[in-house]
């Protein structure tokens, strides 16, 4: 569940945080100050107000027996039109500035986290889930934002507000100015009070929120074997619990949250009443005159409303410094290695396929090395199989060749060019890759197939269409090429590896990565799949991730994996000889033929 | 509206009623206040009314004082009313699906009723505290506060009314050109969201194909729609606010200025009367005005909650397809199971995904079932512990016809692993001890005894706390292999009359898999063993091989006999063996 408030949500570098935000919005600046300028001149003219008003209500107040001068109301009425109008102009003007400034705060901010996650080593994304980097380019940067739009200027309006309505109070009348501020801040404690009180149950409520949901989906997904296993009993009183709890919970957070809005309506009032009560006495006494009343009721207003606006918001500010550290520790992560040094290059059409394994050495952490010494020639246009039970860490050596990942030591030798002295643009630009989860993105067939190499044409397309056997399938879809692939699976998994194939196919490379898919493809798809495969490694120096005995047995050198490490390396019938762990792995499929 | 207060409790209706008239009360009391204003403002008129402005200002207090203290009244009732409301409904939902067959559960899917247990529960809960609190507030404040205006000066109702008009129309204008927008802004966040997951979930193509300016491209085009709709969307709410505080400002001000000239004119006996009704006028103008924003506001928020709630009885409605037997004692058959002339189809569906299966299995036998996707194997398997009824025909287990049965009786001689490996969270203990059959709870011993069998005690003893080690929702916490022999020792747990491994070891290395399938023959030689496979590995040694091809049964037999007389058979055992180890075979 994502929650877009998280009360408990605290920055652990308050004001560093800060700081990083201020200067992300260094190019915004201007507009910003342009703004809380307009919102502190339209606070001062809102604040001028009722004084004007106070003399209208005296000028009608104290000509009873005599006429009104008319004209002098007039005169007010039409200043304070102006000053009104002028006011809400001034606010519009600056909400336009702070949508402006908001927007291009976001965009730029999501902006910089794509770029980012395309300069991120692989191996940052082994300890981020994707719903954890998804959640800053959305959640994060929203709340960021949503605060900034309502606290920036919140926070100069209403201390201006405040402190304006302090003044005029005090300058008017000082005895009402302290009946005003004294009524009102016993409200005030009681909000704060509140305020305090109910961020614990919050936090209650969010975590037993995202439990009972967490326990729903679980369920939910799991029916079946909450059904067979007759789990309803034990699941329900799960939920039971966890929904008690939140009940609980939920009611005192509820109840002392609903407190807030009368709690405030008690503090005007009391504060109203207060002022009217002594405004009244004074005015028997003839120290004021009935209008200052007047402007008091509304000074009251402008009083006590921001003040419990700063206190809300402060909740606001504090989860919105917290989303932008996740953000801001997100954008300071290492980037990848630095490449610019690096000169040589070795174009994908100079390269004849020659490759060499030299004393590798790896370990994806530093105290664990997995890959102890690796070391083996790989000739052009051979077939190297790697294989090996399920978590053996088969993908380790697609993560080296691809220079994902860096050697710890030794050096793997491309066409007499070390690795290392390539950019990975340039090493990408040597390999082609099939990985066993199809990756389709949602657009298109042919743009699925064309990706990012536009020169593409669409019979070269309908020609890699018709090579991996998919020709025939995409003519019955309703719009052929164009019928465009999403989540609502008009493929199946094995339409979408030849799909991932015919892409690779158009990537035409002197060097082939494949990981075999096997698993939930039907066996008539499987044969397709398995012809194109043999297809595109044509000519080539493959890695192949083995699944298929046919690909196994007709490789140029099997690398058997266990555990992260290669344990054996040569052809199928050395291996079978050696009588290791390959050939126990390899006949414990016929186990039962044999006998 | 009314589905709402259907689905209420007795105590909630009550609590809810309360509300409304304490709500009743709450106004009253507030509006007494501008009127004892009224009062003092005729009282400064005259001297020496000290004594009677210091009485009336306690009363005001306390007007004040019991309006917050029946506020506070109605906050423990609407808060106990909104979330005792939210926990009922939430579940009666559960308890509804889990009652669902897998019929019901297609129907809506699973992730759609996720989201109606929980976004949609909340979402109409907020609707009712809400509701109580501030929505039925609005039009009790609003007749009230008009009442006591009604009969006053008609040029300060006419002030009154323009400034209701020009908040209406404000309101009505952001309803009609930013309420659609809203959902836009949904649309594009998911759309930016999708763009980017597409980024990190293929981040292994993307640099492998160097396409990364390409995914910066597409990320920028969404993200530039949605920042231009974010635009239009504030610019349009930045409106809402200098509006607002226009009127607020406006029409006190317009109710001066004309109670000037209104003053002017009348007579001196009425000059007080007008003074102080004007200054009193004010107060309840504004009153008015914000209880119609309010009002207004339903507009905006009810029918998000009213579509929730559609979707919430949707569910409630729903009739479980299939109805629970009432055999429940056992005949002294065990492990049995016959299908007589079963046809399976989908409701609603043209074609029948399983035609005229006929199957007899004895006890302890092995049964494997293969044949390509769409085959309906796993639908033929899924059928014995009732997911689905079937449409013709019967299945008899230990002779009796499973829809005779009790479920949870049928269910305790099941063992049932699915072909997606399920962990639930808890520990590794209480996912093998998941739910309930007749025999005891299980000891420690036996949960081990099944990891044993399954393979898994490699992993778990390597586990920190062993058996009572945590898993995470939904058993992220281990590998795809582990969850699924995780799995399977639960079902070995139950030490079950049948097996059912739905394509439950696709997902287990070749040696696991023989294993695990070895020590299932040697310790659990009474039980009935059904096995769906996609690999022929996995099945080469069952008592019976039953080959599906579009929802017919095609071919049963061993491995010998099917090699020899099945076309389709052979067909798949060739694309996964090649011709020599076939004849490495013989």
């Amino acid at each position: 569940m994502k929650n877009k408030n998280k009360p408990h949500d605290v920055a652990k570098d308050f004001k560093g945080t800060i700081k990083k935000l201020i200067r992300y919005n260094k190019s915004l600046v201007v507009l910003v100050v342009i703004s809380l300028v307009l919102s502190f001149v339209a606070s001062i003219l809102s604040i001028i107000g009722p004084d004007k008003l106070k003399d209208m209500t005296n000028i009608i107040s104290t000509s009873f027996t005599t006429e009104i001068d008319l004209e002098k109301i007039k005169n007010i009425g039409i200043i304070l039109i102006i000053m009104y109008v002028a006011s809400s102009v001034l606010a519009y003007i600056d909400g336009l500035l702070m949508t402006l400034v908001t927007c291009k705060f976001q965009k730029s901010m999501r902006n910089d986290i794509s770029i980012k996650i395309n300069k991120l080593p692989l191996s940052f994304f082994d300890k981020t889930t994707v719903g954890d980097i998804l959640s800053r380019v959305t959640n994060d940067v929203d709340t960021i934002g949503f605060t900034m739009t309502e606290s920036l200027s919140s926070i100069v309006s209403s201390s201006t507000l405040l402190i304006g309505s302090l003044f005029m109070m005090i300058y008017t009348n000082w005895i009402l100015a302290l009946t005003a501020v004294l009524s009102t801040i016993i409200g005030l404690v009681f909000v704060v009070i509140i305020i305090m009180k109910s961020q614990k149950y919050f936090i209650e409520v969010q975590n037993s929120l995202g439990e009972i949901n967490g326990h729903i989906e679980e369920v939910f997904s799991a029916h079946n074997i909450v059904k067979v296993y007759n789990a309803e009993e034990e699941t329900n009183n799960t939920f039971d619990t966890i929904n008690e709890r939140l009940f609980v919970s939920g009611r005192k957070s509820q109840f002392l949250s609903s407190l807030m809005h009368p709690l405030m309506g008690f503090t005007g009032n009391f504060g109203y009443v207060a002022v009217c009560v002594v405004g009244s006495i004074l005015v028997l006494n003839k120290s004021i005159d009935f209008g200052v009343i007047v402007a008091f009721m509304m000074y009251i207003k402008f009083f006590t409303r921001p003040l419990m606006q700063i206190a809300q918001l402060f909740g606001g500010i504090q989860s919105a410094v917290a989303a932008g550290e996740r953000v801001f520790n997100f954008l300071e992560a290492d980037d990848m290695e630095n490449e610019k040094n690096i000169k040589e290059k070795l174009l994908p059409s100079n390269s004849c396929g020659n490759l060499e394994f030299k004393n590798v050495k790896f370990g994806y952490t530093k105290d664990k090395t997995i890959i102890k010494d690796f070391s083996a020639q790989v000739k052009k246009g051979s077939k190297i199989a790697i294989v090996g039970p399920t978590g053996a860490g088969k993908t380790t050596i697609v993560n080296l060749l691809m220079k994902f990942y860096n050697i710890d030591s030794g050096d793997i030798i491309i066409d007499n060019h070390s690795i290392k002295e390539l950019t990975r643009e340039n090493v990408h630009d040597l390999f082609t890759m099939v990985l066993q989860d199809t990756w389709i993105f949602e657009g298109t067939i042919k743009e699925n197939i064309r990706y990012n190499n536009r020169n593409i044409t669409d019979e070269e397309i309908i020609n890699a269409c018709k090579k991996v056997g998919l020709h025939h399938l995409i003519k019955t879809l309703p719009n052929g090429y164009d019928t465009v692939l999403n989540d609502s699976d008009n493929l199946s998994s094995g339409e979408k590896q030849l799909l991932t194939i015919a892409r690779a196919m158009l990537d035409n490379r002197p060097y082939l990565i494949l990981d075999e898919a096997t698993s939930n493809v039907d066996t008539r798809t499987e044969e397709l799949v398995s012809k194109a495969m043999d297809k595109l490694s044509k000519d080539k120096t493959s890695f192949i991730i083995a699944h298929r005995l046919s690909t196994i047995r007709n490789a140029d050198m099997i690398l058997v994996m266990n555990n992260g490490d290669i344990i054996e390396q040569g052809t199928h019938d050395e291996l079978l000889k050696k009588n290791g762990f390959y050939a126990d792995l390899y006949n414990s499929q016929f186990q039962n033929i044999g006998e | 509206m009314i589905k709402m207060f259907k689905q209420m409790s007795k105590k909630e209706v009550i609590f809810f009623t309360s509300s409304i008239l304490f709500m009743i009360l709450q106004v009253w009391l507030e509006l007494k206040i501008p009127g004892y204003m009224s009062e003092i403002t005729k009282l400064v008129k005259t001297e020496g009314a000290i004594n009677e402005i210091i009485h009336i200002g306690i009363i005001m207090i306390l007007c004040a004082l019991g309006g917050f203290i029946v506020s506070v009244i109605i906050s423990f009732f609407s808060s106990y009313v909104g979330t005792s409301f939210e926990k009922n409904l939430r579940s009666r939902i559960f308890r509804k699906v889990q009652g669902f067959g897998m019929e019901e559960i297609n129907k809506f899917s699973t992730s759609s009723l996720i989201t109606r247990d929980t976004n949609d529960v909340t979402q109409v809960k907020n609707f009712i505290v809400m509701g109580t609190q501030m929505l039925a507030r609005a039009p009790i404040m609003a007749s009230m506060a008009i009442f006591k205006i009604i009969g006053k000066e008609w040029q300060f109702s006419l002030i009154t009314f323009v400034g209701v008009l020009t908040i209406a129309v404000m309101i009505s204008i952001i309803i009609i050109f930013v309420i659609p927008k809203f959902k836009k802004v949904q649309t594009l966040t998911d759309n930016l969201n999708r763009v980017t997951r597409e980024n990190l979930t293929g981040i292994k193509v993307v640099r492998a194909f160097n396409a990364e300016k390409f995914q910066q491209s597409k990320f920028d085009r969404a993200n530039n729609e949605l920042t231009k709709t974010n635009l239009f969307v504030g610019r349009m709410m930045s409106l809402m606010e200098p509006v607002m505080t226009l009127v607020m400002s406006g029409v006190p001000l317009a109710i001066y200025w004309i109670g000037a000239s209104l003053i002017n004119s009348a007579n001196i006996v009425d000059k007080i009367t007008i003074f102080s009704d004007m200054v009193v006028f004010s107060s309840y103008a504004i009153q008015v005005i914000m209880s119609f924003m309010f009002l207004i506001m339903i507009f905006i928020i009810y029918p998000r909650a009213s579509v929730s709630m559609g979707r919430i009885s949707e569910i409630l409605d729903t009739k479980e397809m299939i109805k629970d037997g009432d055999i429940d004692k056992e005949n002294g058959i065990k492990g049995e199971i016959e299908f007589k002339n079963v046809s399976f189809k989908y409701p609603d569906a043209e074609d029948c995904v399983l035609e005229n299966i006929n199957l007899k299995v004895n006890k302890g036998e092995t049964i494997a079932f293969i044949g390509s996707t769409g085959s309906g194997k796993s639908t033929l398997v899924n059928l014995i512990p009732r997911f689905y009824d079937v449409t013709k025909g019967e299945i008899l287990i230990d002779g009796v016809n499973i829809k005779d049965m009790k479920l949870e009786f049928l269910h305790n001689k099941i063992g049932y692993v699915s072909q997606k490996a399920v962990l639930f969270k808890g520990t590794v203990k209480s996912n093998i001890q998941f739910g309930k059959n007749e025999h005891d709870e299980l000891t420690d011993d036996e949960v081990w005894n099944a990891i044993k069998i399954s393979q898994a005690e490699e992993f778990v003893t390597k586990m920190e706390k062993n058996i009572n080690s945590d898993i995470a929702q939904n058993g992220t916490n281990v590998s795809g292999g582990q969850k699924q022999r995780l799995s399977i020792a639960r079902a070995l747990a139950r030490k079950p009359e049948i097996f059912i491994f739905d394509d439950a070891f696709s997902a287990l290395d070749f040696k696991t898999d023989y294993k695990l399938r070895k020590q299932l023959s040697d310790k659990y030689k009474d039980a009935t063993k059904l096995i769906v496979a996609s690999r022929v590995g996995t099945i080469l040694e069952a008592d019976k091989i039953v080959v599906l091809d579009n929802g017919k049964c095609v071919g049963i037999g061993t491995h010998k006999d099917l090699l020899k007389n099945c076309e389709v058979y052979k067909e798949i055992v060739l694309s996964q063996l090649s011709k020599e180890e076939l004849d490495y075979e013989k």
